[in-house]
């Protein structure tokens, strides 16, 4: 365009001009790359870069994460195993790991104790016993387990010098290391909240599927249902549930008894979002096209329908996993949830519901912060997932 | 106005009555019944059982009729007003139950008012002051107060009020006005002990409320009118009390619908960890030891008394925002 003349004098009239370059008929729509690479990415792509932003999100995901990996590793990262007990140690408090020995560099270690029974209120006294230094062994051999119920072994990520002990977080009143049964109990509890939303996830989208879908009378008496489930106290109503279970069956079953409850008070909310995107959407000519190419209701849900709004359904059963995961320890708590020999967090905080026990050995509530940390990270990436869900916006 | 009124109330009996179904297959569901576990008891004591005398009980309470029969001999007698027996206590559920229902009510409505009184103030910080430290601060104790279990907030409680003010917080009164008629005295003793188990309550109700509140809020300061009312000079703080937060205030009354079962779950576990004397520890033993018909009163009463609160609120709704009561009755 440099062969642009300037502008004729006033009055005169204006030169026709006639550009020489090429007649391109995409020049209007041509994209940066930057703009191309926004425009062009899926949608799961666009919900990753909104998610990102979310800087707390992030973080609650990142601890999650690493909270699942460990439940698969608790053998191993547990120092010792779930029921062992030391009898030497009942109610020890926790031990603090210490790097220096007066004014030099040890490395990680504890102090030795020693144990006296005071005579006046039975109480044990444990006192650090500072010439007793007690390296921690790290990728060490203890307590012999099996790893996921195959593997013979007995490695540990951190172990007690030879014939030394080593409580984090101090012992209960069978001398059993609480730091390791945290750690246990994650397991139960970590994933009792998955299994739940599974339950309701399933529930949620083939009732609210249905009545979407099909509307009128179905419609009507599934509103009425979840209606009425939403007005009822869930406390109660799971409590009720919980008493059902035969005091017979194993810990196992009981486990999956629960899980089964909490999913099963936990759909409506889920079956509401489903049916109102599905009263909307059925209207969708693709779904007319669907139906004249003989394509059965179920299938119409699960394949056209529900994928549409994937996203959305799991941001919110993401924030209703906290839920769960309270609703479990309040009933292990009240003693109608989990049992030992398993063991989550309710049976932990079980275990702490004594008076005494706040005043006298606060560190058996210990199993109470995985607890508020998952909640947190849980809601907070259930809102990240929710913003995101929604990246058009 | 009536019409809607009679509607809603017209509305209550099937929802009653689904809920008294699912009460009652729920309660129903267990194997054996009462007696089973009666006579093993007294068998593993060692007594002898008259198995006559059982059967006699049995009969009279009709464990030897179908379910069905039952049910409708069930929600007839709550009809007429009885409630049915309880086998442990021997007597009758409406007797056992006695204060502690109304206690329940006292406690769960306490605690809606504090939850009220801690959230407006908090909501409308965050939302007109979005983004500031005292936003992410109040946000984040609030999430606090959702994820800490009530029962150990409970029990900290009970040690620190023991340590601080050397009484003990279980129960909701003290112990010699025990099944003493209501006089001033025990009422100034009910009030002293209340505010713990409100405020370990309401903690989890306040915070999702504050949440909602927030979002509410901030949605209506973003509408243009409040843009107008700005740009024409209007001072801030009546641009936000004239209008939006009468929106708001709609809100917090339909919001009662939701939070009022949290309420009553809440208080029940709280109630059983300071053994106060609502429906929350008698529910709990009547589950376990299979006292039909106690547990299944106290969960009807629960749900009759959410019903209610919902109740409540979807009138008081109608009364403040017209459209409502003209929508509802459009649509259904």
């Amino acid at each position: 365009m440099n062969d642009m003349t300037p502008l004729p004098p006033p009055g005169q009239p204006l030169r026709h001009y006639v550009s020489v370059a090429p007649f391109d008929p995409t020049s209007g729509d041509t994209m940066s790359e930057q703009q191309k690479r926004v425009f062009l990415a899926s949608q799961w792509k666009l919900m990753w870069w909104k998610f990102k932003r979310h800087r707390l999100a992030l973080l609650s995901a990142v601890i999650l994460a690493i909270l699942y990996v460990m439940i698969v590793i608790a053998e191993f990262l547990a120092p010792y195993n779930l029921a062992t007990r030391n009898v030497g140690a009942i109610y020890a408090p926790p031990q603090k790991v210490r790097l220096f020995h007066e004014g030099s560099f040890v490395g990680p270690f504890v102090y030795g104790r020693s144990v006296q029974l005071n005579m006046e209120n039975l109480r044990r006294e444990y006192k650090d016993d500072t010439s007793k230094v007690q390296k921690l062994r790290f990728f060490c051999r203890g307590d012999a387990y099996k790893f996921w119920s195959l593997v013979e072994t007995n490695l540990h990520l951190v172990c007690p010098a030879e014939g030394g002990q080593f409580f984090l977080l101090g012992t209960d009143q069978l001398g059993r290391d609480v730091f390791s049964r945290i750690i246990y109990g994650a397991r139960i509890s970590l994933t009792i909240g998955l299994l739940g939303v599974a339950v309701s996830f399933i529930l949620g989208i083939v009732i609210g599927g249905i009545a979407g879908y099909r509307g009128g009378v179905v419609d009507l008496i599934t509103q009425r249902l979840i209606e009425v489930l939403q007005s009822l106290p869930s406390i109660p109503l799971w409590l009720a549930l919980a008493a059902i279970m035969p005091v017979t069956w194993s810990p196992l079953l009981v486990y999956f008894g629960i899980t089964f409850i909490l999913g099963l008070l936990d759909w409506t909310g889920l079956a509401r979002a489903v049916r109102s995107k599905l009263l909307a959407l059925r209207e969708e000519d693709y779904v007319l096209a669907a139906q004249l190419m003989g394509a059965r209701g179920s299938r119409i849900i699960a394949r056209h329908l529900v994928p549409g709004f994937m996203s959305h359904l799991i941001a919110s059963a993401t924030i209703s996993i906290p839920g769960m995961i309270l609703g479990e320890t309040a009933l292990s708590f009240l003693g109608l949830g989990l049992r030992p020999p398993i063991v989550s967090w309710g049976v932990l905080l079980n275990e702490a519901t004594n008076i005494n026990v706040v005043a006298l050995y606060p560190w058996l509530m210990l199993p109470v912060i995985p607890v508020i940390v998952v909640i947190l990270a849980f809601n907070f990436l259930g809102d990240g997932l929710r913003d995101a869900a929604d990246p058009y916006k | 106005m009536l019409r809607y009124i009679i509607w809603r109330i017209l509305m209550m009996v099937p929802t009653l009555m689904i809920i008294s179904a699912l009460v009652f297959t729920i309660i129903e569901l267990p194997p054996g019944d009462y007696f089973e576990s009666y006579v093993a008891e007294l068998q593993a004591q060692g007594e002898s059982v008259n198995a006559e005398q059982i059967e006699q009980l049995r009969q009279e309470y009709g464990f030897d009729k179908p379910p069905l029969v039952r049910y409708f001999h069930w929600v007839a007698g709550m009809l007429t007003g009885d409630f049915g027996y309880s086998f442990e206590y021997r007597l009758p559920v409406m007797d056992v139950v006695g204060d502690r229902l109304w206690l329940t009510i006292v406690v769960s409505f306490t605690t809606i008012i504090f939850t009220w009184l801690i959230a407006f103030p908090i909501g409308i910080y965050s939302a007109t002051h979005q983004y500031s430290w005292g936003d992410y601060g109040l946000t984040f104790m609030g999430l606090l107060g959702i994820a800490v279990p009530n029962f150990m907030m409970a029990l900290v409680f009970m040690y620190l009020a023991n340590v601080w003010f050397g009484t003990s917080i279980g129960h909701l009164m003290d112990l010699q006005y025990m099944d003493q008629p209501m006089s001033w005295d025990k009422f100034k003793s009910i009030l002293a002990h209340l505010w713990i188990p409100v405020l370990i309550i309401g903690t989890a109700g306040t915070a999702g409320m504050i949440r909602r509140l927030r979002a509410n809020l901030l949605d209506e300061l973003q509408k243009q009118y409040v843009v107008t009312a700005r740009a024409k000079g209007l001072h801030p703080f009546k641009a936000l009390v004239k209008y939006p937060l009468r929106m708001a205030l709609n809100f917090f009354i339909s919001d009662i619908g939701s939070i009022l079962p949290a309420i009553i779950s809440g208080a029940e576990i709280t109630a059983i960890v300071l053994s106060l004397e609502t429906t929350g520890p008698l529910l709990i033993r009547a589950l376990k030891s299979q006292d039909m018909y106690l547990a299944g009163s106290f969960l009807m009463f629960l749900a009759f008394l959410t019903v209610i609160g919902v109740l409540i609120s979807d009138l008081a709704l109608a009364v403040l925002d017209p459209r409502i009561r003209l929508q509802g009755g459009s649509t259904k």
